[in-house]
């Protein structure tokens, strides 16, 4: 970088204690862009009234913190917000550090094209797997660490004292000595102009020194939720804006074969039908209402590829074949499982099943995108801008530099707005036929339940033995089921070895380990694969992998005629972190003490994205069968608590979609297409059984792991664990609306 | 042609008679605060008040409104947000994505319209809006909240 001539040039002197290693520098200091970068379009999305890109007003100290005359702080955030809460705790943090206002906090998203453009100045903006600060913490902490020593030493120029003998507070700088201060918004352009400190020089506070980080401070994004005020993607209005409906064929495969246009070429509005690619057709109009009237009257022929018979009996046979092979991958084999059980005294066997989910987010899949012979530019609602971009630049055939991604907040993203940029390619090829036009596409929800790319099915065979003291002495696991990773990139788990799939059950410490030591294990995984598309869904593979492994575990603990609680902890003495939120859970959730009539209780732990979850449910049924989840409690250690009132709300939301799959959720497959087609086929909890949730967040601070997706694991186990105690009999497929309990 | 009174003010549209209330409102008179989430009066985000009632807009043509029929949406709900519903909101930091809060907001303001100290029954009754996000435990708090209830222990700063 360099400086204009005449400014300081001064280098820092920082304390250099904390140069570990892992530091992934996300950000270039040096960027002194204090103009806004130019972009065709960005004015007139900024007009909107949306925020789009990183455009503020103000003095830019680094990528991550702009600094406004008025004091205000831009903390800049490129990782989605879809409800989550990341917006809000990514910004706790920057301020943190910053020691500025809370305030006066405001943030923005850099789009992905100002990323690029300076070399990925933000780093990662994908949005998944709970990674969102988990992985973004230690450089935007930095970015705004830094800002904080730059802002300070403009201070200690400006006053002419070294910058030892000043203080900051909440974005005023203070020299005691002579009792001057300066304030943020005075320094911000000095800042600006300086050399950026070594970020691997920086030492960040110490969780015990938060003021803002840590707090459960309300979210930063309320006020335009409560009026109406905020624009989502698909309220997005552009002038001369024609809007697109789409039918893809319906059978997972299959092609468009012919349309008859004549049938609705006199309907009112009605501009263009448009094939988008070879599989979906679109009808663009002067409103939405009218395209997806017309796409409703308009009669397309479709090529099924020879899947029309594929229904859920045929997939029910693929993986029951899986279940059943000679062969499948040995993810673990630790002793000599099928030995032991076979010389048990007591033997447990099981086959359990979970089916395809949707996701399902409130706002259904929609883009909008304007594309003329050189540009193209895409609003989108996405988990991964990124993602959003290469797609945009594949469909439109134009260079990355050439396309543009106004990111806007999702409702609701939970897997399906991330690595599948399908809509953004669906509205890429539609608007290229209406060039210079901006193209609205909307899907209806009928659309969104017949082409998501669901939570995998899979079934899971498990057996153990009991020895003479009811003793766990050895356990087999056997899941078969469709891969996740096989459907995005079938190479890479070409020979069938995909762990993935095997998620809860790892052996390696920190992400998704199962958290019990058994004398013998074998765990085995048999993909089979599908022609339904399958994709990460809130929690992924440990919503099935914990409903397996807890709820058999509940089996073998019952039939060691065990308290389930104690059970689980004595094979949990090597997992002192599993074992604490169990604890945690069952000791406030009063385990073992006397419960109303009717009442009854399940335990369950698991683990998943770097975080440990237990939960306790108490659940009675009525004499119609009908469950009802009376209360859940539930302790988390996720390493580092940024915002502990918006992580309960997270395990809040987890409960809700847990227990919607758990009791409601169920896709299935006939001529060879989704058979639900919306919320009256497709259930979602409600209000009325959303059951008291009390959440322990019990942070060891030794590590960072996530939020949104660990709690779901043990929402389903916990309850059905609690409803197999009702009953005396074990739960083994999902949904439980399939079962008669009365 | 339909004749609505929509947040106080007579609007005049050309539009088939069968298009839902809830495009119209929509794409007609840029008021997208109420939402598409169904389209077949399943989910509630589309939820406006007709004479004071909730209802589903999404299922309701506009060929049967009549101009004498009071319509608001959220966005004439209140001025700045000034509804205790709105405020309870707030206060608990309710909403998660956001997406589908108008119309829990809409459902939450027609029950205390009604019903000035609703029962966890009559909340369970009258909130059966889908919210895919689960903020349903600060829905109800905040719903108790706006009907004069106190505020909950531990929440947010
Ligand atoms: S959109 Fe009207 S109820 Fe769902
Ligand atoms: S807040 Fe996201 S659907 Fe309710």
């Amino acid at each position: 970088m360099s400086a204009p001539v005449g400014l300081p040039r001064r280098r820092f002197i920082v304390d250099s204690a904390l140069a570990g290693g892992g530091f992934a520098l996300g950000m270039s200091l040096s960027g002194r862009a204090l103009a806004v970068p130019a972009a065709s379009g960005l004015a007139a999305a900024t007009a909107l009234g949306g925020s789009f890109g990183a455009n503020a007003a103000g003095a830019e100290v680094t990528v991550w913190v702009v600094v406004q005359a008025d004091d205000h702080c831009v903390i800049r955030i490129a990782r989605s917000e879809m409800g989550q809460g990341t917006l809000t705790g990514l910004a706790q943090l920057v301020a943190e550090e910053l020691e500025c206002d809370w305030s006066k906090v405001k943030t923005e998203f850099p789009t992905p094209g100002q990323s690029l453009a300076r070399k990925r100045a933000w780093g990662e903006m994908g949005t998944g797997g709970s990674r969102g600060i988990r992985t973004s913490e230690d450089y935007v902490r930095r970015g705004g660490a830094a800002a904080r020593i730059m802002l300070m030493q403009a201070a200690a120029n400006r006053l002419g004292v070294p910058v030892s003998e000043l203080a900051v507070e909440r974005g005023v700088i203070r020299h005691a000595a002579s009792g001057r201060s300066l304030r943020y918004g005075e320094v911000c352009e000095a800042a600006a102009r300086l050399d950026a400190p070594d970020p691997r020089s920086i030492t960040l506070k110490k969780p015990t020194e938060w003021k803002i980080a840590g707090k459960p401070l309300k979210r930063l994004d309320t006020a335009a939720k409560l009026d109406g005020s905020k624009k989502f993607a698909l309220d997005l209005e552009l002038p001369g804006m024609v809007y697109a409906a789409i039918k893809d064929c319906p059978v997972f495969g299959g092609k468009v074969v012919s349309v008859d246009e004549s049938a609705i070429a006199a309907r009112k509005g009605v501009k263009k039908v448009v094939r988008v690619g070879d599989t979906a057709v679109a009808v663009v109009a002067d409103t939405w209402w009218r395209a997806r009237s017309a796409l409703a009257a308009l009669p397309i022929v479709w090529d099924e590829a020879g899947l029309g018979n594929r229904s859920s009996a045929t997939i029910d046979a693929l993986l029951k074949d899986g279940l059943d092979a000679p062969n499948a991958f040995v993810y673990r084999n630790e002793g000599d499982a099928p030995a032991a059980i076979a010389g048990a005294v007591k033997r447990i066997d099981a086959d359990y099943a979970t089916p395809f989910l949707a996701h399902a987010t409130m706002e259904p899949m929609n883009a909008t995108a304007r594309v003329t012979a050189d540009r193209a530019e895409a609003w989108v609602p996405t988990q991964n801008g990124e993602g959003s971009h290469a797609s945009l630049a594949e469909a439109t055939g134009l260079p990355l530099d050439r396309c543009e991604i106004y990111k806007c907040d999702p409702g609701g993203g939970f897997g399906r707005r991330g690595g599948n940029q399908d809509y953004v390619r669906q509205v890429a090829l539609i608007a290229k036929q209406f060039p210079g036009v901006p193209v609205k596409l909307i899907w209806s929800r009928e659309e969104d339940m017949a082409h998501d790319f669901y939570r995998p099915i899979s079934q899971c065979r498990l057996s153990a033995g009991l020895d003479a003291n009811g003793q766990l002495v050895g356990l087999q696991v056997r899941l078969s089921g469709q891969s996740i990773n096989a459907f995005i990139n079938p190479g890479s788990v070409a020979d069938g070895r995909d762990e993935r799939q095997l998620q809860g059950w790892y052996e390696k410490a920190g992400d998704a380990q199962l958290g019990y030591t058994l004398p013998n294990l074998r765990i085995e995984y048999a993909m089979r694969n599908s022609h339904v598309p399958v994709g990460p869904w809130r929690g992924v593979n440990t919503n099935q992998n914990g409903v397996y492994m807890e709820c058999f575990l509940e089996e073998v603990a019952r039939a060691a005629g065990a308290d389930s609680w104690q059970f689980r902890r004595r094979l949990m003495a090597n997992h002192p972190k599993h074992l604490a939120v169990l604890d945690a859970a069952a000791e406030r959730a009063g385990w073992g003490k006397p419960l109303p009539a009717g009442v009854h209780r399940g335990i369950a732990q698991f683990m998943g994205y770097g975080s440990y979850s237990a939960a306790v449910a108490e659940v009675s049924i009525g004499s119609d069968g009908r469950v009802k989840v009376h209360r859940l409690v539930f302790a988390l250690n996720c390493g580092h608590a940024v915002n502990p009132h918006q992580i309960a709300a997270q395990v809040e939301g987890s409960v809700a979609y847990g227990l919607s799959a758990t009791f409601y959720g169920e896709c299935t497959i006939d001529k060879g297409r989704v058979v639900e087609s919306n919320f009256h086929d497709y259930p979602i909890m409600r209000l009325a059984d959303m059951p008291p949730v009390e959440t322990i967040v019990m942070p060891s601070n030794d590590f960072w792991g996530g939020v949104g997706e660990p709690t779901i694991c043990v929402v389903g186990p916990a309850v059905l664990n609690a409803v197999f105690a009702a009953t005396g009999k074990p739960v083994r497929s999902l949904p439980l609306r399939r079962h008669k309990l009365a | 042609m339909a004749r609505l009174n929509v947040n106080g003010k007579m609007r005049t549209v050309e539009v088939e008679a069968d298009t839902p209330l809830l495009w119209v409102i929509r794409e007609q008179f840029g008021l997208t605060g109420t939402k598409y989430g169904c389209g077949v009066a399943q989910c509630g985000a589309c939820s406006v008040h007709v004479n004071g009632e909730v209802r589903r807009s999404c299922s309701i043509p506009v060929g049967v409104l009549k101009s004498s029929d009071r319509i608001t949406t959220i966005e004439g709900l209140s001025h700045n947000a000034s509804h205790p519903v709105q405020r309870a909101w707030a206060e608990i930091d309710v909403p998660q994505c956001g997406y589908c809060q108008s119309g829990q907001i809409m459902a939450a303001a027609a029950l205390l319209a009604r019903n000035k100290r609703p029962t966890d029954a009559d909340i369970d009754a009258a909130m059966t809006n889908i919210c895919r996000c689960g903020t349903y435990q600060r829905i109800r708090a905040a719903v108790k909240l706006a009907a004069g209830g106190a505020k909950a222990a531990g929440g947010a700063q």
